[in-house]
């Protein structure tokens, strides 16, 4: 694998709390730009990206169409949308159709985001209570980018990371705490 | 789990896209509809999702049936159009056009409103009842337009899975309406039929925003979720289109997340309220202030 140039995660049920663990364990001087999709329920993600950005060293806020994915930031799918990465390394949202219920879907943002990055790419799957994210991790796998799966014993609802390890497998597989650590390991030179 | 449980992914990405410019190509070659100008990531996902439910293992065999097989066509724009929509879907927006727009539009005479990308017409009967509850739909015309056939006649008989009901009235209070969602609709074995006279100032016809032209003088153009479909220069050319139609300080409304360009927002659209994305028309010719 090269040297990651972006990642993404994934969380729905209790991503919330556990976010803010992760984010909040990054290391100020990470260059990747961080993508993240979480099921959140609410109508807009701007009080999410308020509360985060209060946990988090690097700025964190709504990702806008047409825009550049900027590196040494966190930007979060917004509400009601699936959140895609075009090749020129934009952002491009859809309204198609729920994928597992869920829109924005992880599968949608790690399948798009592995065709770009392919083997510079890591993603992260945190606790959640549905299968998103486990195709898109395999597909993240196939082309060559990293897999980080928290550990479902740790996880507030297991079902999730369950489903990412039964399906794509991981790379590594450990408890929230040690998430944040291994990335600026993986990420930074 | 259910059919788009999984989320369809390319073999080999270097080949799939060279089978997706040839896919999009053969569509405009043999029947003459532009798809090169759409934003390729999401276009992609919906070409595969078609091979996909077309039983094509591949997109080039998706091209075989596109080229080969004329009764497809329908359904392949269906397919690739993505008719997704809810009745009142943002109902802040809903609640705008009600208390700030529709009082500017009652000074006409006669109002003429284009709903591009009208997808299954939910939001052409939300804009009738609005129009109703204003009093001003006897005035009224709404032109819907969309480039799936499908789709318009989905629209034109305004049925619905009956499911849908609870989350529409609570869209439709949450707009401002001061009856209720069910005086419009009937229900019946699971689906929901909405009120055909909802439909009486209401003409439906096919419309590509890609090569079609302005074909009516506009004093609201709603086009919600349409353009962020589309690439930078195709969006442009469409914001074009939504100008020469409308008259002086006609309305535009846009997708809640749906930027558009701050410079040409200023000289050729005034925000009436950016964060709804409802624009007016200024003065003068496109990108001339
Ligand atoms: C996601 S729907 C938007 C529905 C509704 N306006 C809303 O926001 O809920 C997008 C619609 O745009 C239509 N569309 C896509 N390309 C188009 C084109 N070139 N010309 C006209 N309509 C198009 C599709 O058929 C689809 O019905």
């Amino acid at each position: 694998m090269t040297a990651p140039q972006a990642v993404v995660v994934g969380c729905s049920a209790g991503g919330l709390d556990a976010l803010k663990i992760l984010l909040g364990g990054l290391d100020p001087a990470l260059p990747q730009a961080v993508l993240v999709c979480c099921h959140s329920g609410s109508d807009s993600v701007e009080l999410l990206c308020e509360l985060l950005g209060r946990a988090c060293p690097l700025p964190v806020f709504e990702a806008l169409e047409r825009q550049p994915v900027r590196g040494g930031a966190v930007q979060l799918a917004p509400s009601g949308y699936h959140l895609l990465v075009e090749a020129d390394r934009h952002f491009a949202l859809s309204v198609d159709p729920r994928v597992c219920h869920a829109r924005p879907s992880i599968d949608v943002l790690f399948t798009s985001a592995a065709e770009v990055w392919r083997d510079a790419l890591v993603g992260v799957v945190l606790t959640g209570a549905n299968a998103d994210g486990a195709d898109g991790l395999r597909q993240l796998r196939r082309l060559g980018g990293c897999a980080v799966v928290q550990s479902p014993s740790d996880a507030e609802a297991p079902a999730m990371p369950q489903a990412a390890l039964d399906r794509a497998g991981a790379d590594h597989c450990v408890t929230l705490e040690a998430i944040a650590p291994l990335l600026n390991r993986l990420c930074l030179p | 789990m259910s059919h788009e449980a999984t989320e369809p992914a390319a073999a080999d990405p270097g080949i799939e896209e060279i089978e997706l410019e040839l896919f999009v190509r053969a569509m405009q070659r043999r029947h003459g509809y532009d798809f090169s100008q759409y934003a390729p990531a999401s276009l992609k996902r919906r070409v595969r999702q078609l091979a996909t439910q077309l039983d094509c293992g591949t997109i080039s065999a998706l091209t075989g049936r596109a080229l080969h097989d004329a009764g497809l066509l329908p359904k392949l724009l269906e397919g690739l159009s993505v008719p997704v929509s809810d009745m009142f879907r943002d109902p802040a927006v809903f609640r705008v056009l009600r208390e700030q727009v529709l009082p500017v539009l009652a000074s006409y005479p006669q109002i003429n409103i284009w709903q591009a990308g009208c997808a299954h017409g939910e939001e052409v009967y939300s804009l009738a009842i609005l129009l109703e509850e204003a009093g001003l739909y006897e005035r009224s015309q709404i032109f819907a337009t969309d480039l799936s056939t499908r789709a318009l006649q989905h629209a034109r008989e305004g049925i619905f899975p009956v499911r849908e009901a609870q989350q529409w009235s609570r869209n439709y209070q949450a707009a401002g309406g001061s009856r209720s969602l069910a005086d419009y609709y009937s229900a019946r074995y699971g689906l929901l039929k909405l009120d055909q006279r909802l439909r009486r100032h209401v003409t439906f016809a096919q419309h590509n925003l890609v090569s079609d032209r302005v074909f009516c003088e506009a004093h609201l153009v709603l086009c919600r979720n349409v353009l962020i479909y589309f690439s930078n220069p195709l969006q442009d050319h469409c914001l074009q289109l939504f100008h020469d139609s409308l008259v002086r300080g006609g309305f535009l409304c846009l997708g809640l997340r749906e930027s558009i360009d701050a410079a040409a927002a200023s000289t050729d659209f005034a925000p009436v309220d950016a964060a709804r994305r409802i624009y007016r028309r200024t003065g003068g010719e496109w990108r001339r202030p």
